[in-house]
């Protein structure tokens, strides 16, 4: 019924004799063009607002970052540029701050992301069996992920506090030295590890789950009948039903890892967070385009690791196809 | 399917459209003005960017002076940390949009602001009513050719602050008097009472002094030439005065004399409050941060003594933007908050010190006592390091990044690095930060 009505009232072709006047022709034509129009046209409005927003925000910052790091400019006089070419980008590599930065950037990052996606696949293995209240579980897990950075990195700070945090207490319960999580480059990193697991694996818990819960019971119903064990069964089925899962959230571990800042940020304390400790033991790349723009002022040396942490990713990611392809040839 | 439908969706996503190139319009048009100030017929709205406790607001006066100019609105917005504050004065003034009437400026910025955003702040020269300074404080704010940008608020003096407690342990003197005596014109004085305390101390997990940085501060600080000559060139590796506080301080830090805290840091605080250090060398706005943090159980327990030698660690002005459409107001305004009885009124609420000369030597000032401190004659010992500040101070642009930098050098020490290690480190660090 409703149909009908909008047909006619569109003014689209209804079944019955043929209309010969022009009047009638030229509305025909019109609503064919509007019907193309529609067709055609519809989907990119509806992609309109993210692609404006996209121009605007993300786009033409990059396009300006990339100028900016070609010149020699400070934050309080931005109007004064002075073009240098690559010189940014020559000093940038020959800089040791920036090959520290980019290891504890690959350290940090592999500490934080190899636990926390083996918890998380161990986690989402729980959280898929039947159990009472599992729905708490499920939300439970996702509560780290719903706190801010700057609160959950806060707290942590004062559970690794030297003289009066929480764990250097219970190793001193147990008779082991007070640990100086801060100031040692290894337990720093740890530390600021400590607070991306936490937040992070309850999150890939659940997309995890989501996509175990997708796996048909058959298979393994197939497996128990063929004699697997459970973890035979987790193995050969589970873990290869979610392959494409865990590609997937190792893809966003890597690109989160390349952008780590909060964390060692508040970890650090103040000025201290910003060069990533006294002896930038946890210095990510993050946290020096920081300092050289918001403590050096030094817009166009920031903007030059900004876009060395891109092409960074871009040559993560081609690295990633090539071995793909090598390896399809291979196999 | 219904064209109708489709044209209401094809509606739909022109609004959607629209709405988003609106809200991306939205962000570039700002207020009525460039700094939130106006003027309505004889109603005058003024508005003030500051950080961290400069007193203003806390203390009422905002409150007082609406009272006495019916006619004027005073909008102020403190922010806590004067980095973040700074940044985003200096976001705001390349952009020229976003800036409020009266602006803040440390004494760390002060050089800076001077030589580069001179044009962009109101010229306070030959107002009257505002001679009323020490001699240093307004040159510091001046540009070379006579453009004085700002009117002073507070100054940082300093003394030592310690326990009593754990000076009687250790068996020193009490007494701040006799305290000031053990180290009185010496700052290596001052770590030779250290060693003292650290031998005669019987109890655990108390240092002498909070960080190595705090005593680096306070010997830099109490000359005239610090990281810049007079020229304006760096001086920060050949300055023998940096040198020499650099190894006093590295030998404090390792002889294990400090707490290998840092100061305003988190860490910090609970030392505080659980006092794992005996002293801390204290400049005046630093008293009203220990007692709230270190808190009513260690009350009457901390006293302060005259340091070593004077030197002024902070301190700030306040500046007029000149694009402000109530710049006269605004001036005005800033003239009453820095006058004597104002800088007076302050000091007695919370405890900053004067920079007006005028106010110093008012009675109030002059005998104000310090409850939580065992009722320290704060007015007095503050008011007699005033008058010990170098009369010329010269201040360089990246003074207050430099400073940060030396304090993570002593953190180095702190933490077992050589001490030849770390200064080569903090040189080629200060090289990064100022090239």
């Amino acid at each position: 019924m409703a149909t009908s009505t909008t047909k006619a009232l569109a003014g689209e072709e209804p079944p019955g004799p043929p209309r010969t006047t022009g009047g009638k022709g030229t509305a025909r034509r019109r609503g064919a063009l509007l019907h193309r129009l529609d067709v055609k046209g519809a989907p990119f409005a509806f992609i309109a607002p993210f692609f404006i927003i996209f121009l605007a925000f993300s786009f033409y910052p990059l396009v300006y970052t990339s100028w900016i790091s070609l010149h020699d400019v400070e934050l309080s006089t931005l109007d004064v540029m002075e073009f240098v070419a690559f010189d940014n980008y020559v000093e940038l590599w020959g800089d040791s701050r920036f090959w520290n930065a980019l290891q504890n950037t690959i350290t940090i990052g592999v500490i934080s992301t190899v636990p926390q996606l083996m918890m998380a696949l161990g986690l989402a293995h729980l959280l898929n069996y039947r159990m009472r209240a599992s729905l708490f579980f499920r939300v439970a897990s996702l509560v780290p992920y719903a706190t801010s950075v700057a609160a959950a990195a806060l707290v942590f700070t004062m559970i690794f506090e030297r003289d009066f945090g929480m764990i250097n207490w219970a190793l001193g319960s147990v008779g082991i030295d007070p640990v100086n999580w801060e100031a040692d480059k290894w337990p720093a990193q740890v530390a600021i590890s400590t607070i991306v697991i936490w937040r992070w694996t309850g999150y890939n818990a659940l997309l995890y789950l989501a996509a175990m819960q997708a796996i048909p019971a058959e298979r393994y119903e197939a497996a128990s009948l063929d004699g697997a064990s459970r973890w035979k069964q987790f193995t050969h089925v589970t873990v290869p039903g979610i392959r494409s899962t865990i590609v997937f959230t190792i893809v966003l571990s890597t690109i989160g890892a390349t952008q780590l800042f909060g964390e060692p940020l508040i970890f650090g304390q103040g000025p201290n967070g910003i060069t990533g400790g006294a002896d930038n033991q946890y210095q990510t790349l993050g946290l020096l385009l920081y300092e050289e723009g918001w403590k050096n002022y030094q817009m166009g040396r920031s903007a030059t690791v900004a876009w060395a942490m891109f092409l960074l990713l871009v040559l993560a990611f081609v690295a990633q196809r090539l071995i793909k392809r090598l390896r399809s040839r291979t196999s | 399917m219904g064209t109708l439908g489709s044209l209401r969706r094809k509606a739909v996503a022109t609004v959607a459209a629209v709405g988003a190139l609106a809200l991306v319009a939205a962000c570039s048009d700002g207020g009525d003005s460039v700094t939130g100030g106006s003027k309505d017929g004889d109603k005058v709205t003024i508005t003030m960017g500051l950080f961290g406790v400069m007193g203003i607001k806390e203390t009422g006066l905002l409150e007082q002076y609406e009272k006495e100019n019916p006619n004027v609105t005073i909008k102020a917005e403190i922010a806590g940390d004067e980095q973040t504050y700074y940044t985003a004065l200096q976001t705001r003034l390349a952009a020229g949009n976003g800036l409020k009437d009266i602006q803040g400026i440390e004494i760390g910025r002060a050089k800076e602001i001077t030589e580069t955003q001179a044009d962009k702040f109101a010229d306070f020269a030959g107002m009257s009513g505002t001679d009323h300074f020490l001699p240093w404080k307004q040159s510091q704010i001046s540009t070379a050719d006579g453009k004085v940008l700002g009117l002073g608020t507070d100054i940082g003096p300093m003394a030592v602050c310690y326990r009593k407690d754990y000076f009687e342990q250790a068996g020193l003197p009490t007494d701040r008097e006799e305290v000031g005596k053990l180290w009185e014109g010496d700052w290596n004085k001052y770590v030779e009472v250290g060693r003292d305390f650290k031998k005669g101390f019987k109890g655990d997990d108390v240092a002498y002094m909070d960080s190595a940085s705090g005593l680096f501060n306070a010997m830099v600080y109490g000359h005239s030439e610090q990281y810049y000559n007079e020229k304006g060139d760096l001086i920060h590796d050949k300055n023998p005065v940096v040198k020499d506080a650099w190894e006093l301080s590295a030998d404090a830090a390792e002889e294990d004399l400090t707490a290998k805290l840092r100061q305003f840091q988190p860490g910090w605080d609970p030392g505080l409050a659980n006092g794992t250090f005996a002293t801390a060398v204290c400049p005046a706005w630093m008293l009203s941060h220990i007692s709230e943090k270190a808190g009513d159980a260690n009350k009457g327990k901390w006293d302060v003594a005259p340091a070593p030698k004077g030197a002024n660690w902070g301190g700030a002005f306040l500046g007029v933007v000149e694009e402000s459409p109530v710049k006269e107001e605004a001036q005005k305004l800033v003239a009453w908050l820095t006058a004597p009885e104002q800088q007076a009124h302050i000091f007695t609420e919370i405890g900053n010190i004067p920079s007006s000369q005028k106010a110093l030597e008012m009675a109030d000032v002059k005998n104000a006592k310090s409850e939580y401190f065992s009722d320290a004659p704060i007015g007095e010992i503050f008011g007699a390091a005033a008058q010990e500040i170098p009369d010329k101070q010269v201040l360089g642009r990246k003074d207050g990044t430099i400073k940060d930098t030396f304090s993570q050098g002593l953190a180095l020490v702190e933490q077992g690095t050589a001490r030849d290690k770390a200064w080569s480190t903090t040189m080629e660090r200060i090289e990064k930060a100022v090239g």
